[in-house]
């Protein structure tokens, strides 16, 4: 895995003395609570200092609808878990330099995963009969179908960087995305664990 | 009553020399020396069992990997306890305990406190190279202090062997093979409906994750007493 993030062109362009352009970044939200992306918010006022050498170019926290063709960063929350996730997935991947499995759904597919002991039509049974209070059926537009089971994005994909934790904790985000910028290689397990 | 001298070993553990009483093991001599072995079925005041081939070394003249917490040491023994290939068998074998069972750390009565969570970490495993079994397990909460939950369960048999043991009450034991294996109590009867089972405690306290708590416990509040067992040992004045 190369973790250098400059590109050889923004490397010839600093010894130019023209400004570095900024790393293409995104976040996304899979079948997980959003924790990691409030973790991720976390880092505070640290966002702005990050702000000046990333561009967001796809979150849930702006506007862009559709993946970017490219991406230099990506940090992936959540399971795969319905075909939608799986779609997407393939997609980031294709479209991604660094892909990071961002928090335990990610990585063990954590909770989402404890769906898995059951069939797909018993989870449905629980959740859309069972406790519906009104209009009970499943629905077959919008939410997208689910998997038989949720499972970790490396089960489907190749991943760069696995970064654990529920959430993994803002310092901890913070170390990787400077370190990837500096070109460094982490080490995470040093500070984050399953669980943390 | 005169004690015979103990005879004294000579053998080398990763390069450096040690000496040792013959009848210690090469896990015993490494830590006395400070080398680290991984463990997780072994647990000081029990039986020694070799179960779960974390503490693996590699033996000089030996193409077989010997496990160190029953190997007993001998003279001029060249002891390997790190290398790349150990290195990454004792991975592997902790992913393999993630893969098997139910471990969702996140949501554990013992998340911080779990020797599993613990080698992961400290084995620098990030993630689980293979496919997770996903296996329906069940939760025993019939015990009115206890729960036993065999998501979480690694078969290491410290609670097997902590009743048996010291207790005496010999309540656990293991029923079935393979992925099939599990803890029981009785004869597989509910842990509540044990008449064996004094509630002693002793099982919990052992046990290396989450799968013996206390009622009640919520994530990371389940805070295993480990160090209990030696202490109690050594005020019945039996030491192992």
């Amino acid at each position: 895995m190369s973790t250098d993030l400059t590109p050889p062109t923004a490397r010839s362009d600093a010894e130019r003395g023209e400004p570095k352009p900024k790393v293409k970044a995104a976040t996304v939200w899979l079948d997980g609570c959003s924790g990691c992306h409030m973790s991720f918010l976390d880092i505070d006022e640290r966002l702005i200092e990050l702000a000046q050498h990333i561009d967001m170019v796809y979150s849930p926290l702006v506007d862009p609808k559709q993946f970017p063709d490219h991406v230099d960063v990506a940090l992936v929350e959540g399971a795969v878990s319905s075909e939608e996730d799986l779609e997407k997935i393939k997609r980031i991947r294709k479209h991604t330099s660094i892909l990071i499995a961002f928090g335990d759904c990610a990585v063990t597919a954590n909770v989402p995963s404890m769906r898995n002991s059951f069939s797909v039509k018993d989870v449905y049974q629980r959740g859309y009969f069972e406790t519906a209070t009104r209009r009970a059926g499943v629905p077959d537009q919008v939410v997208p179908k689910l998997l038989p089971q949720a499972r970790p994005i490396h089960e489907y994909v190749p991943v760069d960087v696995f970064l654990q934790g529920c959430p993994p904790p803002a310092d901890v985000i913070y170390g990787l995305l400077t370190d990837l910028l500096a070109g460094r290689k982490p080490n995470l397990t040093e500070h984050t664990r399953f669980g943390r | 009553m005169t004690v015979p001298p103990a005879r004294i070993r000579t053998l080398t553990i990763d390069g450096k020399d040690v000496g040792a009483r013959e009848d210690e093991t090469i896990l015993d001599v490494a830590r006395e020396n400070g080398i680290w072995i991984p463990t997780l079925c072994q647990m000081t005041g029990l039986s020694n069992i070799g179960a779960c081939r974390l503490c693996l070394v590699e033996v000089a003249g030996s193409t077989k990997l010997q496990p160190a917490c029953v190997t007993r040491v001998e003279e001029g023994m060249q002891v390997t306890a790190h290398s790349d290939r150990l290195a990454e068998y004792r991975k592997m074998i902790v992913e393999l305990l993630f893969a098997e069972g139910n471990h969702i750390c996140s949501v554990c009565v013992t998340n911080g406190h779990c020797d599993l969570q613990w080698l992961a970490q400290r084995l620098e495993i990030d993630h689980i190279r293979f496919p997770y079994l996903y296996g329906k397990r069940s939760v025993d909460a019939s015990h009115e202090r206890f729960v036993l939950d065999h998501n979480r369960c690694v078969l290491c048999t410290r609670c097997v062997r902590v009743c048996d043991e010291v207790e005496g009450a010999h309540t656990w034991d293991i029923m079935g093979r393979g992925t099939n294996a599990r803890v029981i109590t009785d004869l597989a009867q509910p842990w509540g409906e044990s008449t064996s089972c004094t509630s002693c405690g002793k099982c919990v306290s052992v046990c290396p994750t989450g799968a013996l708590f206390e009622q009640g416990k919520a994530v990371t509040e389940m805070v295993k007493h480990r160090e209990l067992l030696p202490m109690l040992l050594t005020m019945r004045g039996r030491q192992r």
